[in-house]
């Protein structure tokens, strides 16, 4: 029926302008700054080697690899085994404590990895409670016995899995509750038991999802530097900061990121592809509320084990030890370097997300208001900061930053005599760009998701009532758009709380955040010292679980909520 | 009666296309106009620049004798006090039903706001709404809380934009005729935007039938049924087949079924071939007759049977007889034809012409 997609996208201008204008040059033209440091990485692949880089090629490059895959191929395999039964527990059975479970199984989301993995150490080495315990119990001594070792390949792989299964948990949950109606009622009429269901009919309906979801942990296991780092187990992110910062070689580094991107443009295709895929496995439009089933004895107790297990082991054991930590160091945090750290923290996101979500915002009224081919693809660009390291990104950031810096010194100094230093790569300039470039897609998302409720249509109905534009914007715009804003601003404002790597590199000398001060503490084996800080750090963390929580209650399928 | 909307020569199009071409016509104060057309014909393009959402490339819009639209040059939507229902009702979701349907009332004491939001929500038999959200109500309570909305600022012009193309195709025409009686109360003028006839006959007074972006009749129900005046309207409205048929004289032609007396246009001469209009209820079977057809298809529609016969040079026709009348397939019955209007048109292949 529609003749006119322009228009209809068209937002509140009754005119389509032909010339360039405000909103068709400047989202571009944010997209491209906000893709600098993507591009600049890719620069550096096609720059002739230098000798850093052929030593590290002849000795550590493969080792890089290897520990990278061995890392992502060991992590998939843990986030799969928990997500995927968990979520097909809670979304199809009905067992005591479903509903508690249905949330708290998204609680490790609010542990960083690098927090958890030394958290765990500090329980599990020669000296933490467990082996003393042991030892008290069986009267060994050092050497009589083996212990596993938590500080090894295998023990991040255990690690980054107890945090990133919620990936997999939140979108293949999704999934299993958007086919209920139709797909498993035939199943079970045909005479497919609950096992026949799920392994011949919901599983293989819901793969694109848990692909998405497997994309998105592996993603966050690549990018993972205070894990890796703190178990001493060399890999790219951890390659990328001691050839800039032991061998000094920023350009090696580069490369080396470089080759790290192509794993992620893998997973970023993976995604994409499998976000595609999930659209054509939508089954049915219509829901309705499918009778689960009901779980006794065995089964029940397989299920409550099933289900409390990863809350227990990725929450609440470090929690706890955090917490127990923390009360024993009131030195730590009852003091005002403390309240300079979280003053540090809170101020850079609170900047951060504020500016990530008004740059969201532009760019998703640029799509909206001008549909066009650049447009859109310079929204995509800009939101796929999400999958790159923090150690590339800003490795991309300093860069050009220094680049810049020097060149404005180096003129100021001849034409006047003035050393400016540095003005954007040495501050919190580079610091909040390179928060905006990683954290862009988090903001973006909510903002579109939040704008796609307000229709084109609304738009015309309000100034079919006689609104001027202005006011469709005020009276319209803001009120529907209010809850997503708030989100946005509070997921970006998380996510850079706990954001390690990219604050390691570009923070200004002497500047401290909660992330960095926890983690150079427990570098220093002052484990206790540090939990006060990483408390504080999961505190904030269960902000977003509870807002996604939330947001799952209310769509789920058969609840009465706004269509 | 006094001319309320006039469309005056009118042409829509952008990047290098015209959707709307040369369009005329004009409404009256009080009567509910249609625009029926397939998909894609351009109707919606016209009832929004009718809005001033588009800019009319060419031509001129005019409300109460004062232009509007002409090109280069378009009085934004919010200052020509026309009303609009959009197909998706467009309901502002953080607003209750009484702030919604307030949403557009401007100028008046809180008191008088009140009172007209009740007045109206009484008039669409919701009266106790208010407070809720739209969300909470079922699709037709939603639409005519659209209509109350875009009736309340009291616009000289209410624009519907397939409002009941969401609905149940059984609620429809029992919504149509709702909304009808609705405006009609209040004597709103109003254009309806769809691309079902029977919705159209079911709401409209007057209906323009539209096709590639042009207007080719705007006429009653009535006579497009009857004396469509384009091949392409005699097509869209109703059911029929043509029948191919000869000009004897200025009132007699030639067919298969007969000689048929009536009206000839008068660009047909004695001779030319020209194709007859037969509708359903233009043919009965009768016993009497020496003309038979074979029987192609049959359905059942409860009152009657609808047939699909072939004649003896292989053209079809379509008859409606009555229920008792059942014939097998492939059985032959004798036909009468019973004209009341001519509807020929001049023998040709291709796209719709004008007679």
């Amino acid at each position: 029926m529609r003749t006119d997609p322009v228009s209809r996208q068209g937002g509140f201008s009754s005119s389509r302008l032909k010339r360039p204008d405000a909103w068709s040059l400047g989202v571009p033209l944010i997209a491209a700054i906000l893709a600098l440091p993507v591009l600049v990485i890719f620069a550096h692949v096609f720059i002739p080697a230098s000798d850093v880089w052929l030593h590290l090629r002849q000795t550590v490059l493969q080792d890089y690899v290897t520990n990278s895959l061995i890392l992502m191929v060991g992590v998939g395999v843990g986030v799969l085994l928990i997500g995927i039964p968990t979520a097909w527990l809670v979304s199809m059975c009905d067992f005591p404590g479903r509903r508690l479970f249905e949330w708290a199984l998204l609680l490790p989301l609010a542990m960083p990895a690098y927090i958890i993995a030394y958290t765990y150490t500090g329980m599990l080495d020669f000296a933490g409670p467990v082996q003393t315990q042991l030892r008290e119990w069986t009267g060994w001594g050092w050497g009589d016995y083996w212990f596993p070792q938590i500080r090894s390949l295998p023990g991040a792989i255990i690690m980054l899995s107890l945090v990133l299964y919620p990936y997999v948990y939140l979108l293949s949950r999704a999934a299993f509750l958007e086919q209920s109606i139709c797909v498993l009622e035939v199943s079970r009429t045909l005479g497919a038991g609950p096992w026949a269901g799920f392994h011949r009919v919901a599983l293989p309906l819901a793969r694109p999802a848990i692909i998405t979801g497997l994309s998105l942990a592996l993603m966050e296991t690549l990018a993972d530097y205070g894990t890796v780092q703190y178990f001493g187990i060399p890999t790219f992110t951890t390659g990328i900061f001691r050839t800039w910062f032991g061998l000094g070689d920023p350009g090696a580094a580069a490369q080396l990121a470089g080759i790290m991107m192509t794993f992620v443009l893998v997973l970023i295709v993976l995604e994409r592809y499998s976000r595609r895929r999930a659209r054509f496995h939508h089954t049915s439009a219509r829901y309705s509320r499918l009778p689960r089933y009901r779980l006794r004895g065995v089964h029940l107790a397989g299920a409550l084990v099933v289900c409390a297990l990863p809350i227990v082991l990725g929450f609440v054991i470090p929690s706890a030890q955090l917490l127990q930590w923390a009360l024993r160091t009131p030195h730590m945090w009852m003091q005002p370097e403390f309240l300079v750290l979280v003053w540090n923290s809170v101020s850079l996101a609170a900047i951060a997300a504020v500016l990530a979500v008004a740059l969201a915002l532009v760019l998703a009224y640029g799509k909206r208001l001008r549909p066009s081919l650049p447009v859109n693809a310079a929204v995509r660009v800009a939101g796929m900061g999400y999958a790159i390291p923090g150690t590339v990104i800003a490795v991309g950031v300093m860069l050009p930053f220094a680049w810049i810096d020097n060149t404005i010194d180096g003129w100021m100094r001849d034409a006047f005599g003035i050393s400016t230093g540095l003005i954007l790569s040495g501050t919190l300039v580079a610091l909040v760009f390179s928060y905006c470039v990683r954290f862009l897609a988090v903001s973006l998302q909510t903002v579109e998701a939040g704008l796609a409720k307000i229709k084109p249509s609304m738009d015309d109905a309000a100034r079919s009532l006689g609104t001027p534009p202005r006011q469709v914007l005020s009276k319209i715009h803001m009120p529907i758009m209010r809850g997503s804003l708030l989100t946005a601003l509070l997921l970006v404002f998380v996510d850079v709380l706990k954001e390690l790597p990219a604050t390691l590199i570009l923070r200004p000398f002497n500047f401290n955040t909660l992330a960095v001060r926890a983690f150079e503490l427990a570098s220093d084996e002052r484990l206790a010292d540090s939990a006060s800080a990483a408390l504080a750090i999961v505190l904030a963390g269960i902000i977003p679980v509870i807002l996604i929580s939330r947001t799952i209650s209310r769509s789920r399928p058969g609840h009465d909520s706004p269509a | 009666m006094t001319r309320l909307l006039e469309i005056d020569h009118v042409s829509v199009g952008y990047d290098g296309t015209t959707v709307v071409h040369d369009v005329s016509l004009a409404l009256n104060t009080g009567v509910i106009g249609c625009l029926l057309g397939p998909s894609g014909c351009g109707k919606t393009t016209l009832l929004r620049t009718i809005a001033g959402f588009e800019p009319a490339s060419a031509g001129r819009v005019l409300l109460d004798g004062q232009v509007v639209s002409q090109a280069g040059w378009t009085l934004p939507p919010e200052r020509r006090q026309v009303g609009m229902v959009f197909q998706d009702f467009a309901l502002f979701p953080h607003l209750t039903v009484a702030e919604n349907i307030a949403f557009g009332i401007r100028g008046q004491s809180s008191r008088a706001r009140r009172e007209r939001v009740t007045e109206l929500l009484r008039l669409i038999g919701l009266p106790d709404y208010g407070p809720a959200y739209p969300h909470a109500l079922s699709g037709g309570q939603q639409q005519r809380i659209a209509v109350a909305r875009a009736m309340a600022p009291r616009p000289r012009l209410l624009l519907l934009d397939e409002p009941f193309s969401n609905m149940d195709v059984e609620l429809r025409e029992g919504l149509a005729r709702e909304v009808r009686a609705i405006l009609k109360q209040e004597d709103i003028t109003a254009m309806l935007v769809t691309h079902d006839q029977n919705e159209a006959f079911a709401f409209a007074d007057r209906i323009a039938v539209i096709n590639a972006g042009r207007v080719l009749q705007w006429d009653t129900a009535y006579n497009l049924y009857h004396k469509p005046i384009a091949r392409f309207v005699a097509d869209f409205i109703g059911q029929g087949r043509m029948l191919t048929g000869t000009v004897r004289n200025k009132h007699e032609v030639e067919t298969e079924l007969g000689t048929i007396t009536g009206r000839i246009p008068e660009t047909c001469q004695p001779g030319d071939p020209v194709d007859v209009l037969v509708r359903p209820d233009d043919i009965q079977p009768d016993d009497s007759s020496p003309i038979f057809g074979e029987v192609m298809e049959k359905a059942f529609r409860g009152a009657n049977f609808l047939y699909t016969l072939r004649l003896g040079s292989g053209d079809t026709v379509l008859c409606l007889a009555p229920s008792h009348a059942n014939y097998a397939l492939g059985e032959r019955i004798p036909l009468r034809l019973g004209f009341n209007h001519l509807v020929i048109f001049p023998r040709q292949t291709g796209p719709a012409m004008v007679s």
